[in-house]
């Protein structure tokens, strides 16, 4: 994985207004870099903000403040019709619930050719349905699926079409928010599967939202752990895993249940209380172990550091 | 321990415009006081439909149970009248379901929901029923519960709300409480402060519960012994030891492999091919065949019995014919029964029942 950056996020923050006097601060302040190829796994429970970062980064919303830097560009602030094509185009959404996602009218041929027409990327109706065909083999359906609609796929199947028409622009980076939330056990392993494969063949760089941490672990280089709107820890996959710093995360990884009955029986899970926090100071964003970051206070650092800043296996 | 629930040979099916869907081909399994009973299975393997099947709360029409007993302390369920089953239902058993959202009705106040059925059921007077909701409230885990009890629903968070489901399924001491994929909706730490509540709560009223999930994680973690369904049928069962360190079924172990474990490296996941059958027209022979891997030239003609490989495991699948090749379960499947290497039960054949 190289180490050049494909998305800078910088002080990213999306505050709705919900009344006159009251504001939810859905992601305030969010700070942190996708490196090209890599896949970024997003963590959190629902609320914390993790799919409105995805949103936000995506321009489904418009920032309140703060940079979303893709390519050495700002995807935020004033940009005429052109330029956010090619943003666009350099960036897809792959969906949660692909029941909902998908146009119920429109076939699937033109469900996944639409990003197609509207970047002028088939030059004739022929190269455009050889696309498609493309595409669904790609995703693991068939081409005679190009004629039907929606209705007629299962769950894992529609989901499979999301992926195609996220496909369909060449993308470099896409954004998988929740894509197996609602599919069942061994069809989620399809789908999960079918995602690394494109990203080999491909180079594809993926942000993964998910609230399974299992999976998330499973397909993740390195994992985000956000909480009320704030990323409070920023790790390796395995690092995040086996050595976690901030007790959020440490809660977070005691409440999973494991398909291990000897491990669920000694299994001991850990409350986070956010009262036991040092408050003398506004907590920052330190790197305690080489690439492993943990959102805490200069005295909270220098314990995390005494406890796990050394690297021992 | 005795038995509370058995049931026997069950069949549901639903007659709809395409023809008649057979959501539930013969199941067979039964029940202690005080035990916890996992199904698993994908969507529309009839597992909600078998536990709806218990408490009647089937729509006949379209549906039906075609054949079979549901004998529940001796009496069959299934020849239960509407008035009859009244008296049974969320006294003697009751459900917890799976969205909390849209369990509790949004226009009536929680306390006055969950004393409904002590009214009804225990014959109380309402100030005798609240005060059993407040100290049900407290049970579960309900902080100021005079003042929670008056308030709306929609005051209360999603795991919360699953707090109060768990509360009115609990009212009246039921002998068997079915919950329905009670913590899908939910985060994990909410999952897990409700999963340890459902267990607290066991312990205290000795309750048999019946645990419908597709988290084999959750599996894992509350159940004694597991049924793993496919197709309307069971295809394994056993003590949760027997189906996770030692799976016969290939379902089963497609459903283990297909969970990434924490220590996983980067190995693919295994996935079962394909998607379930059309319970309309169900395949000839075993009903997993066209998605095994395993499957040999007599799975596609004649159905699979039980095999028994112990006095508590049963599995359907030829493959634990005395004749049929000894097939080791992948390796994913494999790294996960570590633990039970050298268990007895390690032969690849079963004897038929």
């Amino acid at each position: 994985m190289s180490q050049e950056k494909l998305v800078e996020i910088k002080n990213l923050k999306q505050h709705f207004q919900t009344g006159r006097h009251s504001v939810v601060k859905a992601v305030d302040g969010l700070n942190f870099d996708i490196y090209k190829g890599e896949t970024f796994g997003l963590v959190g429970e629902s609320g914390c903000g993790k799919s409105t970062t995805g949103r936000t980064i995506i321009r489904l919303y418009d920032a309140t403040d703060g940079e979303v830097i893709f390519n050495g560009e700002d995807v935020h602030g004033k940009k005429d019709r052109s330029q956010l094509k090619k943003f666009n185009r350099e960036m897809q959404m792959i969906f949660q619930d692909p029941y909902a996602s998908l146009n119920p009218r429109m076939k699937v041929e033109d469900i996944i050719a639409e990003g197609m027409d509207i970047h002028g990327l088939a030059e004739n109706d022929k190269a455009r349905k050889e696309k498609v065909h493309e595409l669904l083999e790609t995703v693991g359906l068939n081409k005679e699926h190009a004629n039907r609609y929606p209705h007629e796929f299962s769950g894992g199947q529609r989901q499979r079409i999301g992926v195609a028409r996220a496909l369909a622009v060449d993308p470099s980076f896409i954004i998988a928010d929740e894509p197996i939330s609602a599919l069942d056990v061994s069809i989620q392993a399809q789908v999960v599967n079918l995602l690394k494969k494109l990203q080999q063949e491909k180079g594809l760089t993926y942000l993964f939202i998910a609230h399974d941490l299992s999976m998330v672990k499973y397909i993740s280089d390195r994992i985000g752990v956000m909480y009320f709107g704030k990323m409070v820890e920023l790790a390796p996959a395995d690092d995040l895993y086996n050595h976690p710093i901030h007790p959020y995360t440490q809660s977070l990884l005691s409440a999973i249940p494991l398909p291990d009955p000897d491990y669920e029986r000694s299994r001991e899970r850990f409350t986070y209380d956010p009262n036991n926090h040092d408050t003398s100071e506004e907590p920052e964003f330190r790197e305690v172990r080489p690439g492993h970051f943990v959102l805490c206070t200069t005295k909270e650092f220098e314990h995390y550091k005494k406890e796990h800043g050394t690297v021992n296996q | 321990m005795e038995k509370l629930l058995e049931v026997k040979d069950l069949h549901v099916s639903f007659d709809t415009y395409g023809g008649e869907v057979k959501a539930v081909r013969g199941v067979n399994f039964d029940l202690k006081r005080g035990e916890t009973l996992a199904i698993v299975g994908e969507s529309g393997s009839g597992k909600s439909v078998t536990t709806k099947a218990l408490m009647q709360l089937i729509p006949m029409p379209p549906g039906r149970i075609k054949e079979g007993e549901i004998l529940f302390e001796g009496r069959d369920i299934a020849k239960m009248n509407e008035k009859q089953m009244q008296k049974i239902r969320g006294k003697e058993m009751s459900m917890i379901f799976q969205d909390p959202m849209t369990s509790l009705n949004p226009t009536m106040k929680v306390g006055n929901q969950i004393m409904e059925g002590l009214i009804k059921h225990q014959k109380m007077n309402k100030a005798q029923a609240r005060k059993r909701v407040v100290e049900l409230l407290d049970l579960v885990g309900i902080p100021d519960p005079e003042g929670r009890m008056k308030q709306y629903p929609h005051q209360f968070s999603g795991g919360m709300r699953q707090r109060v489901v768990v509360a009115i399924a609990l009212a009246c001491n039921p002998k068997l409480l079915i919950a329905d994929e009670p913590t899908t909706a939910l985060d994990v730490t909410i999952q897990a402060q409700i999963l340890e509540l459902m267990k607290d709560i066991q312990k205290k009223t000795d309750s048999a519960t019946i645990f419908i999930t597709h988290d084999l994680g959750v599996v894992a973690n509350v159940a004694d012994r597991v049924a793993v369904m496919y197709a309307g049928k069971i295809v394994e069962v056993g003590t949760v030891d027997d189906i996770f360190y030692n799976p016969k079924h290939p379902y089963t172990w497609g459903l283990l492999g297909s969970m990434p474990s924490l220590d996983s490296e980067d190995e693919e996941l295994y996935a079962i091919p394909g998607s379930p059958p059309d319970l309309l027209d169900p395949p000839k022979g075993d009903a997993f065949a066209a998605r095994n891997e395993y499957a040999m030239k007599i799975d596609l003609e004649e159905e699979p019995p039980m095999f028994k490989v112990s006095d508590t495991h049963y599995a359907a699948t030829w493959l634990l014919h005395e004749n049929a090749p000894n097939i080791e379960p992948p390796e994913t499947v494999k790294k996960r029964m570590k633990g039970m290497a050298n268990s007895s039960s390690s032969s690849s054949e079963g004897e038929r029942v």
